[in-house]
């Protein structure tokens, strides 16, 4: 608690590229040199540029549905008054979403990635991979829904008795064995960064096992088990877990954080389809 | 007054989404680690920008763009709509608008993916600028453009969804096979991470919409797929973007060599 390192910055300079526009106005130079009234400059002017970004990043999507609705539908927009507020509220929760990216979730990820090398020990570091994978995916609406949805197709098929209890209890196990994925994933990914093993051969060995599974699997639980890899990855665990790859590849001796550092999320892709499919014929086998 | 309900249940959920990451770091950071971060107050205030964000980010789509993407993808599968077009009994070939709607749909909700943004703006500081954060973000999103509009495509002929699976993975072992080492890792991060808050509720209404409307499939088993579409091809576009750069660098590169002498 007291051993408060003074400001180890490990990240590489690095920084620098994204951090131009916020770290140095926000950190070294107003709060000591500048006034109050420099700092709120800066502030606002950080702000307008966040949004103006966030806005350009929403202009492809209201344009495509401006399109369709308009001239391929050719329909007037429902209720154009909450749209426009529903535009103005993506666009304002992007701009702060980016900013605490910036603030919180990249710098913790690789503060820890730091902490957990000086500490050097492997299990604790291991644990932290399993558990970061397992709690943030196992509450995941967007897995949530998807299980539901196995679980009906699964009623369907006759894996399970069509009724509430057995369908909440599918959904249950589906969540778990996706869960339990993720977590595995990340250790698995972690320990890839430690060795500095390449990760092609680890991604196109899961890659052939997919398909040897597919091959077995009933074909009902093919495509849940094919989503379930895209839907883990939610819009919080991934820059924390990417902040803690490039972390830990930029701390260990021999690791190149630009080829070491990235793949966390892949694995963590990947795994949910091995198990889904692994799941789908020890439920559906019988 | 009912926006005022639907931002604190939302805000609420986002809290509640939150909690399990939070309780992870803080178990960590207390019992494991037993060191607090640098700059912890930056870091919880960074916290609030990213939960209020999110949450504000949730709301403005479900209340804008959620409803009329699902309106919009019902009524492009509608059977009045396809008839409406070419008249009665229909082929692949009658879907044409369905494939545009899929294409600039993949597209554009791509290039809104927060979770998309974030990685790329890492690829960026780790590469000392070397990868573009528009430019790998266009490749991604130009991926899962291709790759929604193909699954479309399969949801309408109804053919198999693993072989387009696997003939995708054979593509991208080859392409693996050619690719420089820096890429690869991140290009297969890439494909996990376009399918999060944006893209997925959009896209996956489409399938379902898709698989009720067309006669002969059932939305159960030929509704999911179009996420495993739109996470195959975004690896396959970001390695050929990569391999085009450096081909472009490397003929540059020859013809101002050309020239000197």
């Amino acid at each position: 608690m007291t051993s408060r390192q003074p400001q180890s910055r490990f990240s590489h300079g690095g920084m620098d590229f994204i951090g131009a526009m916020f770290h140095n106005g926000a950190r070294s130079s107003s709060r000591r040199t500048g006034g109050e009234n420099h700092r709120m400059k800066s502030f606002a002017r950080r702000f307008l540029r966040l949004l103006t970004a966030a806005v350009r990043d929403l202009m492809p999507i209201t344009l495509v549905i401006a399109f369709f609705q308009l001239a391929v539908l050719q329909q007037p927009f429902p209720d154009l008054e909450r749209v426009l507020v529903g535009v103005v509220f993506v666009a304002v929760g992007l701009m702060l979403f980016v900013r605490g990216l910036e603030m919180a979730l990249f710098p913790l990820g690789e503060a820890m990635a730091d902490a957990f090398a000086r500490k050097g020990s492997l299990t604790a570091l291991l644990a932290f991979a399993f558990a970061l994978g397992f709690g943030t995916t196992v509450a995941e609406p967007a897995l949530i829904a998807v299980a539901a949805e196995g679980a009906d197709a699964a009623a369907e098929a006759g894996f399970i008795f069509p009724t509430e209890k057995a369908m909440q209890n599918y959904a249950f196990q589906l969540r778990i064995t996706v869960a339990v994925s993720v977590g595995v994933a990340l250790v698995i990914g972690v320990f890839r960064i430690l060795k500095g093993w390449p990760i092609q051969y680890l991604i196109i060995g899961g890659y052939v096992l997919v398909v040897a599974l597919t091959a077995v699997a009933p074909p009902e639980i093919v495509g849940i088990a094919y989503d379930s890899g895209g839907v883990t990855t939610s819009t919080i665990t991934v820059p924390l877990v990417t902040a803690l790859g490039v972390g830990l590849a930029t701390v260990i001796r021999g690791r190149n954080p630009a080829i070491d550092g990235f793949g966390l999320i892949a694995f963590a892709s990947l795994t949910p389809m091995i198990f889904v499919l692994i799941f789908g014929m020890l439920v559906g086998g019988t | 007054m009912e926006i005022v309900d639907h931002t604190l249940s939302t805000l609420s959920a986002t809290l509640l989404d939150v909690a399990p990451i939070i309780a992870i770091l803080f178990v960590f950071q207390t019992f494991v680690l037993r060191r607090r971060p640098p700059n912890l107050r930056r870091i919880v205030i960074g916290f609030v920008y990213v939960v209020i964000g999110l949450g504000l980010f949730l709301i403005g789509l479900e209340e804008a763009l959620f409803p009329i993407g699902r309106t919009m993808a019902a009524q492009l599968t509608a059977p009045r709509f396809i008839g409406a077009v070419s008249g009665s009994g229909y082929g692949w070939s009658d879907y044409l608008w369905i494939y545009v709607f899929a294409f600039a749909i993949g597209f554009a909700t791509t290039i809104a993916e927060p979770a998309l943004i974030a990685v790329s703006l890492k690829a960026k500081e780790v590469s000392g600028g070397a990868i573009g954060v528009l430019g790998l973000r266009l490749a991604v999103a130009f991926g899962v453009a291709v790759g929604v509009a193909l699954g479309a495509f399969r949801i309408v002929t109804g053919t198999s969804l693993p072989m387009y699976i696997v003939a995708g993975y054979v593509v991208v072992i080859l392409q693996t096979w050619r690719a420089s080492k820096v890429i690869v890792p991140l290009a297969y991060d890439s494909g996990g991470v376009t399918t999060s808050t944006v893209t997925v509720p959009v896209v996956t209404a489409l399938g379902l919409g898709l698989a009720a409307t067309i006669p002969g499939r059932s939305p159960l088993i030929d509704g999911f797929g179009l996420i495993a579409f739109a996470s195959v091809f975004p690896i396959m576009s970001v390695l050929g973007y990569a391999s085009l750069t450096a081909w472009f660098r490397r003929s540059r590169e020859r013809s101002e060599r050309e020239k000197k002498p």
